[in-house]
């Protein structure tokens, strides 16, 4: 039944989202890591979404219960962000190197704001998208009564 | 005098089947606000309903999947209707035409049409059981 699907897709665009805000708060929370060297410091995370139709939620996939006309959400990974690092020149600096220089994360807070909303607003539609899911379950369900 | 369940029941259980159809699509659509490149759908209820009417089943037209290797098309039709891409009225830069409050005012009026059609079910079989208990 179709409403079972529901909560499938619904499920699944709520866990993209944790996801999404799991890295937010993993990059807000590591924005002012320092590093001595470039490689060992944080970068921006972001998670990778895509749609994925129906086979990836576990119905047949051979065409015959074709259930593949909704998309739930697969998120394909999560990629470390490309933007140039902060290198600062503050000698005092514990982890400073020998030019006296510490690298900052590549985190742009105002974007990871952005983010946070953005990913709190879709879980709530979801959670909207599943109430409503349910009402119309218990609703069929008093069929006859 | 028989009934017949299918002439009783008339256009109600064709119309909660395909709402509950449509509220699938258009869960998948919301679950896909934040994805890239992916295009929001629908169907029109009218074709499908009218279709349905006429014996077209619910699901039908997909490409069949004989290979590992081969694509999962999606696409199809809902009862007949073919499954439409909807056109943005503010296309974004990365590709995705799901607007949030065009999806989120679709589905609540789906669930309200849901319940309605489901009201008119529900009628049909407790009129069904006052004939039967003659009270």
């Amino acid at each position: 039944m179709s409403i079972n699907n529901i909560f499938d897709v619904a499920g699944s665009g709520m866990n993209a989202q944790s996801v999404r805000l799991n890295t937010t708060a993993s990059n807000i929370a590591n924005a002012d890591t320092a590093s001595s060297s470039t490689d060992e410091v944080y970068r921006a995370r972001h998670p990778v979404f895509k749609a994925s139709f129906n086979g990836m939620l576990g119905h047949t996939k051979d065409g015959t219960e074709s259930t593949d006309e909704s998309a739930g959400v697969a998120v394909l990974g999560i990629i470390e962000s490309d933007a140039p690092l902060q290198a600062r020149y503050e000698p005092d600096h514990p982890m400073a190197n020998e030019e006296g220089y510490v690298y900052y994360p590549n985190v742009n807070v105002v974007e990871e704001m952005t983010n946070m909303i953005s990913a709190s607003r879709s879980f709530q539609i979801n959670v909207d998208v599943m109430n409503s899911a349910k009402q119309m379950m218990q609703r069929v369900l008093t069929i006859g009564q | 005098m028989g009934i017949n369940f299918n002439d009783y029941s008339g256009v109600n259980e064709s119309a909660l089947n395909l709402r509950s159809k449509r509220s699938e699509i258009l869960a998948g659509n919301l679950a896909n606000a934040d994805t890239p490149n992916y295009k929001a759908r629908d169907f029109d209820f009218q074709t499908a309903l009218n279709a349905n009417m006429d014996g077209a089943s619910l699901t039908g037209g997909h490409m069949r999947m004989t290979h590992d290797r081969h694509f999962n098309v999606g696409g199809g039709t809902i009862a007949g209707a073919p499954l439409q891409y909807r056109t943005p009225t503010q296309p974004s830069i990365d590709g995705n035409t799901v607007e949030e409050q065009v999806e989120h005012a679709e589905y609540m009026k789906n669930t309200l049409e849901f319940q309605a059609a489901f009201t008119l079910l529900n009628k049909k079989f407790k009129g069904l059981t006052n004939a039967i208990k003659g009270e």
